[in-house]
């Protein structure tokens, strides 16, 4: 799904970044495919806006190569790039009107006047900023600035576009309208596109492919629904949603026991005697199932759509659960029985 | 004026140390100036060829003090600004060491180095530069030079100040949409920055326009600024009515200045 012409538009190959004794890119590869929108996830320091900065030339790289539509670009200075970025603050000119921000990199490329008129007001058009024109960027709310980010940083047709946590700033709504705007025009113009950002959620909504990174490495890279189904490791489990996440090994084909000593029936042809990490969703959770836990709830909130509870079972397993907001919320104390089928259990 | 009555009383012993002990003798001094019912001490300063040089020439050296401090203050700001927090510290400590130091113990520095048999002409004759020492003392440039090295901090601090409140993502931004560091300064740095460099020339100037010391010294009677000519009067010819209306010309000429960049100082103004 994630691939429109397949190629790889941008392709990281072994780029590595010390500073001093700490590693914030250790031998990074990556490929992103023309029109595909890659988000790279992370917590802070583990690497993200790094990897940005040394795609985008403002980070010199201690080795590796950055190639887009397959020349090396790596020497070359962030000016001769050609790449779109919008800064997590936007860093708009604020001496600059609308116009003159969006019109700046058709200025540096020396586009004829008419043609940037031309350009300008499209690319104003499409942001919906149309009538903004003379405006300072002090003068726009939040969610304006961003869109005349925007505008700037794809007005001169880049290669790619980069996006640093572009929504930081904005209120839920407003993010969670951005983010859809952005989506659409990225889809529309079919631009190659580099996401970053610390929130799970937003790359969920947003992304073609997931890079998860932590302490200067990549994770897993995979679709949205890989990542949050079947996550390569403890970090990826951890980080994108809720999860409850349980060790143990493989007793027999089909059949985990956890370190606490509870056994599971699951879906897994892993060898016995493997040590294996075991995923379950809250809200895989429900009254029947295969594997069932009884337990007494410690906690529990009321969520609008759902109930969020917390549950120690026997054998000190202790249970993350969301149910669909029903009848009464459990109070603590209060004995619940949940059950979960092996098909909704992920081993890794 | 006040946001509050309260807020008021605690500025109140400064604001009568002022009227009492700066205030009252202004208006006194300026008292002197039209004692005799007339105004012909100011025709005398504002008419007279002599005079109207020295007020020529006060001008001029201090625009030119202004310039010169502009061209090495921009970049030593910039870079103090822009630099690595220890090199940071070394510009820190090059610029405000001198500020603390006396402007007296200075200026003789400076007559050390600039003298006949100063430093500096020993070096470019020692060096085979020139065979006869050049004048740089009691002379035009000898006061240019002085005032200059004096005055630079005021300049440097400012744009400084201005060069640190730019947010880096926007000279970088301008850098990843095409731009070239020329047009970057020129088109980013420049524009953010002029705030600060408004601010150093008025403060340049207007203290030039009020220098006394460096300039008696190191113009050494043949280079006459109008802080120099007042002293004179005072002091030489004992005329005070007409140091006092001197004194009146040199606080309008400051006040103009200061109220004519005041108008020119209107922070981003859009394209």
């Amino acid at each position: 799904m994630a691939a429109r012409g397949g190629s790889a538009e941008l392709l990281i190959e072994g780029v590595g970044k010390r500073f001093g004794d700490v590693v914030a890119l250790d031998h990074v590869s990556l490929s992103v495919a023309q029109g595909e929108l890659l988000t790279i996830l992370g917590p802070s320091g583990s690497g993200k806006t790094t990897l940005l900065k040394v795609v985008a030339g403002f980070e010199t790289p201690d080795g590796g190569t950055v190639k887009v539509g397959g020349t090396d670009i790596s020497a070359l200075p962030p000016a001769r790039r050609d790449i779109g970025m919008v800064f997590q603050n936007y860093a708009l000119f604020p001496h600059l009107s609308v116009k003159a921000n969006v019109a700046f990199p058709l200025e540096m490329r020396n586009v004829a006047k008419p043609e940037t008129e031309r350009r300008v007001a499209e690319a104003l058009a499409m942001v919906e900023l149309a009538g903004y024109e003379a405006r300072l960027p002090k003068q726009l709310s939040g969610g304006q600035q961003q869109r005349v980010a925007l505008a700037r940083a794809i007005v001169f047709n880049p290669r790619l576009l980069l996006l640093d946590e572009p929504f930081g700033a904005l209120d839920r709504k407003l993010r969670e309208t951005m983010q859809l705007e952005v989506r659409r025009l990225q889809r529309r113009l079919g631009l190659t596109t580099i996401f970053i950002t610390h929130d799970q959620e937003e790359a969920l909504v947003l992304s073609d492919r997931i890079a998860v990174m932590n302490k200067g490495t990549i994770q897993q890279i995979a679709t949205t629904t890989e990542i949050y189904e079947r996550p390569a490791n403890d970090f990826v489990a951890d980080f994108v949603g809720e999860s409850n996440i349980f060790h143990g090994t493989m007793s027999a084909p089909g059949a985990v026991t956890l370190d606490g000593g509870r056994t599971l029936v699951v879906r897994s042809d892993r060898q016995a005697g493997a040590k294996v990490g075991v995923l379950m969703r809250p809200e895989r959770f429900a009254s029947g199932g295969t594997n069932q836990f009884a337990g007494e709830v410690i906690e529990s909130v009321y969520l609008g759509t759902s109930f969020k509870l917390r549950l120690a079972c026997e054998g000190g397993l202790e249970l993350l659960v969301r149910q669909p907001a029903r009848g009464a919320l459990p109070a603590a104390g209060a004995k619940v029985a949940v059950g979960i089928d092996p098909e909704a259990i992920h081993v890794f | 004026m006040f946001s509050s009555r309260s807020g008021f009383w605690p500025a109140l012993p400064a604001l009568i140390l002022l009227l009492v002990f700066f205030l009252f003798p202004v208006v006194r001094m300026l008292g002197f100036s039209v004692e005799a019912g007339t105004l012909d001490w100011y025709a005398k300063a504002l008419g007279e060829g002599l005079y109207l040089r020295v007020l020529w020439n006060t001008f001029e050296i201090a625009l030119l003090v202004t310039l010169f401090c502009l061209l090495l203050g921009y970049p030593l700001g910039f870079l103090m600004a822009t630099t690595t927090p220890f090199w940071a510290t070394m510009g820190f400590i090059f610029v405000l060491l001198p500020l603390w130091t006396s402007v007296l113990v200075r200026t003789y520095a400076w007559m050390v180095l600039l003298g006949r048999n100063g430093v500096f002409n020993r070096m470019l004759m020692e060096a085979g530069i020139t065979s006869d020492p050049i004048p740089l003392l009691h002379n035009f440039t000898g006061v240019l030079i002085g005032m200059v090295h004096v005055l630079l901090p005021y300049m440097v601090l400012p744009i400084y100040g201005a060069v640190r409140k730019v947010d880096p993502a926007i000279p970088a931004a301008a850098a990843g949409l095409g731009a070239s560091n020329w047009r970057i300064f020129w088109r980013v740095w420049m524009p953010l920055t002029l705030n600060g460099v408004f601010a150093g020339c008025v403060l340049v100037f207007v203290l030039s326009l009020g220098f006394y010391i460096t300039p008696a010294l190191l113009g050494g009677g043949r280079v006459i600024m109008i802080a120099v000519l007042i002293e004179q009067q005072v002091r030489e010819a004992l005329n005070w009515p007409f140091a006092a209306a001197l004194s009146a010309v040199l606080l309008a000429a400051t006040f103009a200045v200061y109220t004519l960049a005041q108008r020119f100082t209107q922070p981003e103004t859009a394209r």
